[in-house]
């Protein structure tokens, strides 16, 4: 029973039936009550008082909390403790919670928490990324420097050379189900938390820190989220904390959900980012030597900061050999929502900067931008390359892997090959030539095309968080119950595990139990993040089947006198010495055998070793590859565009389950055209978000997306031994939107002679001011 | 508080409620349908789409008591009489028109009333009437296609 087939998701006949459960779903006890915060007026203050009377006087209030009453830590920081759950004498930015309101309703604790009378002695706010480096007001000591080779011989000795700078937007996640979390107090003070959260351990160790237990006296479930794209990393540990700290306090189960414009005025975004480059390259726009700035915007407090920005120059070559490089990594922070990690976690953000260089290289040469990339591709991998990377020792050799800016070989590159057959299959050449057609003929309406490659490095950079766990029991009446670390938020991770499961056992899919995630039954679990559950987890679950089926196999071996290599488990039978049992035969054999059928798993991630300081080593275990052509249309008069068309071919190694895989190329590709076009993340002078609904902040729907879509799984598989040689396929779709931004470049190319230098998001007014630009300097 | 009359999949419900509720806190609160979401809170979304007469409304956006004495779909009344999946929820399941799910209620109900008006849209038609629903996850394209198949065009969509 081959693992690969495109299976509906599997709460899919749930969902379409409205049946199944999100944390607000869920039956409370009688009495439970409900919460909201009190957010902050001002993005940087003092705080001389706080009046709460009126807030205590309202009606269906049971208690209102402020740091003072806390009963632990007042933290929910997922890294270095800088991060209080309730603000403590000082506000860092506007929306930061203050108090807390216990109430007997949703509705009645919203209203309460806002007759709170705050009295500050503000401070200056630093809000934008030229005010924090005019305050050098920077999260580490310095600047980040990861380098190679002489970059500024190399672009001194080029003979051509470019320099600008991108501006690109931050991102709302916009989970279409909001925050929320709901904690049921137990007998000897424990605490179990249902959470939407990407990261069950995450939230069960900041409980128990704000609860002063240890980590075995809470229990944390989630069974699925309503979307995440990394906004449930880490922005779900207030509501988590929150309602355990009243359910400790009130003895009553507890449940918080943000409405949604506190969802978006209180948790952190996608960081937005300033990329300064400099460039050398020779006629044919061959980079020869180049140099990157970034700065990003990283609001008030860490999070996952450090991380984010590491991976964004981790990302600054995206598919291209850089000889000599080097990448400065600036990491502000400011009196704003503090960013997170979004979907490609920084990555985005460093490969645009990069494709931005080749673009404008393109434009400086004349040449056709595919053909600058082509010529900065890395080498393709050696054909004779084992998994062992055993050619590394062949240096001279010129089929020798190239190293990336850390010093990583690149072993597995595959984009000569794929750039090509996209380019043919989506005729590329023809259509560039019919839009430069299309714009010498029309005034007003203007197109452009774009093909980009996206390079993605797979594994958490910091190393340790490389390892999960799974739990697999088999009953008597062989049925199998399924649980690992990993959580549901939309992506298939559990279908995908689950047909892992049906494999390893020869079973139909649907004797597979997919369970909630729960930390009593996986511990010391990674979040969901990095693309990296179906990797970690399914070979986890793997481990743990595979010790249940040795064990059956053993076990009827013997009462069959043959090999237990004999023992074969394949169309739901298991074959041994001439005899066939189903399968529900043979566990019910076991078990009477006196067999364990319950077993935990493990992997860790081989390979991987990474120095961050230093910027040298290993940080990916492998890279995920795609390539998009895109194709816009825009009004010269107005800045307003479509999308027209776009192809992806992507690479996602030998997939574990198509359809599933080609969803999350089609909704990454409209998210991250969504980021770099109409989503704009708006503050004004005081620091407020002024984009905080879907009535100001520009979701694609359905008619954005473009009217020929199509998309195709590259026929491939992962060179390294991945869960069936599969590869990641959360976030590295997310960057083909690149493509749609170039090609609005190429659109307001053609209206002028000058470079667009456009910024992102490419709003219709961006659009405009850069269709200005080139008309000026035409 | 007002005693509110309405019936909700086929079957008569009466409840207390505050004149200011809301129809879906009332529908999830009150009678525990839950398939109902709130995604937005302000009418942009879509999660909340229930139908009031045979009429799309978005339910977070109607107080309960003025749908005294209506007839409301939710959701969990989308299913045939027999409890399998209608066409269209069939159709969402196999085309794989939803990934997180939360969505997905309201885009079955938006899919629903689409076709009882018009039982054979074009793909720009489906387009623009899921205007006020919003789907994070899927890119919109096996919604557009779970609802063709529904109305029995899934070669329109094929053949793009």
């Amino acid at each position: 029973m081959s693992v690969a087939r495109p299976l509906p998701h599997d709460a899919a006949a749930l969902h379409v039936a409205g049946q199944a459960r999100y944390v607000d779903d869920i039956p409370t006890p009688t009495g439970t009550l409900h919460l909201a915060f009190g957010l902050s007026d001002v993005a940087h203050a003092r705080i001389t008082a706080m009046d709460l009377t009126a807030v205590r006087q309202a009606a269906g209030v049971v208690a209102v909390l402020t740091c003072d009453d806390l009963p632990g830590a007042n933290d929910v920081s997922p890294s270095v403790h800088d991060e209080p759950l309730l603000a403590q004498g000082e506000v860092f930015y506007l929306g930061q919670p203050l108090f807390l309101v216990v109430a007997t309703s949703h509705l009645a604790a919203r209203k309460a928490a806002r007759l709170g009378r705050i009295s500050y002695d503000e401070r200056p706010a630093i809000l934008s990324i030229d005010q924090a480096i005019a305050a050098d007001s920077r999260f580490e000591e310095g600047p980040r420097i990861y380098s190679k080779g002489e970059p500024e011989r190399a672009l001194k000795a080029a003979d051509h050379r470019i320099e600008g700078q991108i501006e690109i937007g931050g991102q709302e996640h916009f989970y279409l189900e909001g925050q929320a979390a709901l904690a049921l107090p137990q007998e000897n003070d424990d605490m179990i938390v249902n959470c939407s959260t990407q990261h069950p351990t995450e939230i069960q160790h900041k409980v128990a820190e704000a609860l002063n237990l240890p980590m075995n006296a809470v229990r944390v479930e989630t069974r699925r989220m309503g979307g995440g794209f990394g906004g449930k990393e880490s922005q779900g540990n207030a509501l988590a904390v929150a309602t355990a700290v009243a359910a400790r306090l009130t003895g009553h189960a507890c449940k918080m959900r943000y409405d949604r414009d506190d969802d978006m005025m209180i948790t952190g975004k996608r960081h937005d980012f300033r990329i300064a480059y400099r460039a050398g390259f020779d006629d044919e726009g061959r980079i020869e030597g180049i140099e990157f700035t970034q700065w990003a915007r990283c609001g008030w407090a860490q999070d996952l900061s450090l991380p984010v920005a590491d991976r964004a120059m981790l990302h600054a070559d995206n598919a291209y050999h850089l000889k000599d490089v080097r990448i400065v990594s600036h990491r502000l922070k400011t009196h704003t929502q503090s960013a997170t990690a979004f979907r490609g976690f920084g990555g985005p953000q460093g490969m645009l900067g990069m494709e931005r260089v080749i673009d404008h290289i393109a434009h400086e040469l004349g040449r056709d931008p595919l053909n600058v990339r082509r010529v900065n591709y890395y080498r393709a991998a050696a054909a004779d390359a084992g998994a062992s990377g055993g050619s590394i020792s062949a240096k001279k050799n010129d089929r020798a892997p190239q190293l990336t800016p850390y010093h990583m070989p690149v072993e597995d590159f595959i984009l000569h090959e794929m750039t090509e057959a996209l380019a043919e299959r989506a005729d590329y050449g023809a259509r560039r030539h019919a839009v430069a057609e299309w714009n010498a003929h029309n005034r007003v309406l203007k197109k452009g095309i774009a093909l980009t490659p996206v390079k993605f490095g797979i594994s958490f950079t910091l190393t340790h968080l490389n390892q999960a766990g799974a739990l697999v029991h088999v009953y008597q009446d062989g049925s199998v119950h399924m649980n690992h670390g990993g959580t549901e938020m939309g992506q298939g991770l559990f279908q995908k595990v689950a047909q892992v499961a049906a494999a390893r056992f020869a079973v139909d899919p649907a004797l597979v139990k997919i369970t909630a995630t729960d930390t009593a039954k996986v511990p010391n679990t990674s979040a969901t993040a990095a693309s990296s559950g179906s990797d970690l987890n399914g070979m986890a679950v793997k481990a743990a089947c595979d010790t249940i089926r040795d064990r059956m196999a053993a076990f009827l071996a013997q009462e069959h006198q043959v090999e237990a290599a004999d023992v074969v488990f394949a169309d739901g039978e298991v074959r041994v010495g001439g005899a066939v049992y189903t399968f529900q035969e043979a566990a019910k054999r076991a078990y009477e055998g006196r067999v364990s059928l319950s077993a935990t798993g493990f992997y860790k991630t081989p390979k991987v070793a990474w120095d961050r300081i230093r910027g040298v080593g290993r940080p990916f275990f492998y890279f995920a590859y795609g390539v998009a052509v895109s194709e816009v249309v825009l009004d010269r008069m107005t800045g307003e565009n479509r999308i027209l068309r776009c192809d992806i071919l992507h690479d996602a190694g030998a997939s574990l389950n198509q359809a599933i895989d080609i969803g999350q190329i089609e909704g990454g590709y409209v998210q991250g055209a969504g980021w770099l076009t109409t989503e704009e993340l708006v503050w004004d002078d005081k620091g407020r978000l002024r984009t905080h609904a879907p009535s100001t902040y520009k979701i694609p729907a359905a008619s954005d997306r473009p009217g020929i879509f199509n998309v195709a799984l590259w026929d491939g598989e992962n060179r390294e031994e991945t869960i069936y040689r599969s590869k990641a396929v959360g976030e590295p779709p997310f960057m083909h939107g690149i493509s749609a931004f170039l090609a609005l470049s190429d659109a307001v190319a053609a209206c002028g002679a000058g470079y667009p230098d456009l910024q992102a998001p490419a709003t219709a007014q961006s659009v405009l001011q850069a269709i200005r630009r080139v008309e000026g300097d035409g | 508080m007002t005693k509110i009359n309405m019936t909700v999949n086929g079957r008569a419900v009466s409840a207390e409620a505050e004149d200011r509720t809301l129809l879906v806190e009332f529908l999830r609160s009150g009678l525990n349908l839950t398939g109902t979401h709130v995604g937005c809170d302000t009418s942009q979304c879509g999660a909340c789409l229930v139908h009031v007469n045979g009429e799309a409304v978005k339910s977070c956006t109607m107080l309960a008591a003025e749908a005294e004495g209506a007839e409301v779909t939710t959701i969990e009344g989308m299913a045939n009489a027999d409890g399998s999946l209608s066409t269209i929820q069939a159709a969402f399941q196999e085309h794989h028109g939803l990934q997180c799910g939360f969505c997905t209620p309201g885009m079955v109900m938006s899919a629903a009333a689409l076709l009882k008006d018009n039982p054979k849209p074009s793909e720009a038609e489906v387009r623009d009437y899921l205007e006020g629903n919003i789907c994070r996850c899927t890119g919109y394209h096996n919604i557009v296609k779970a609802i063709m198949a529904a109305s029995g065009q899934l070669d329109a969509i094929a053949a793009e």
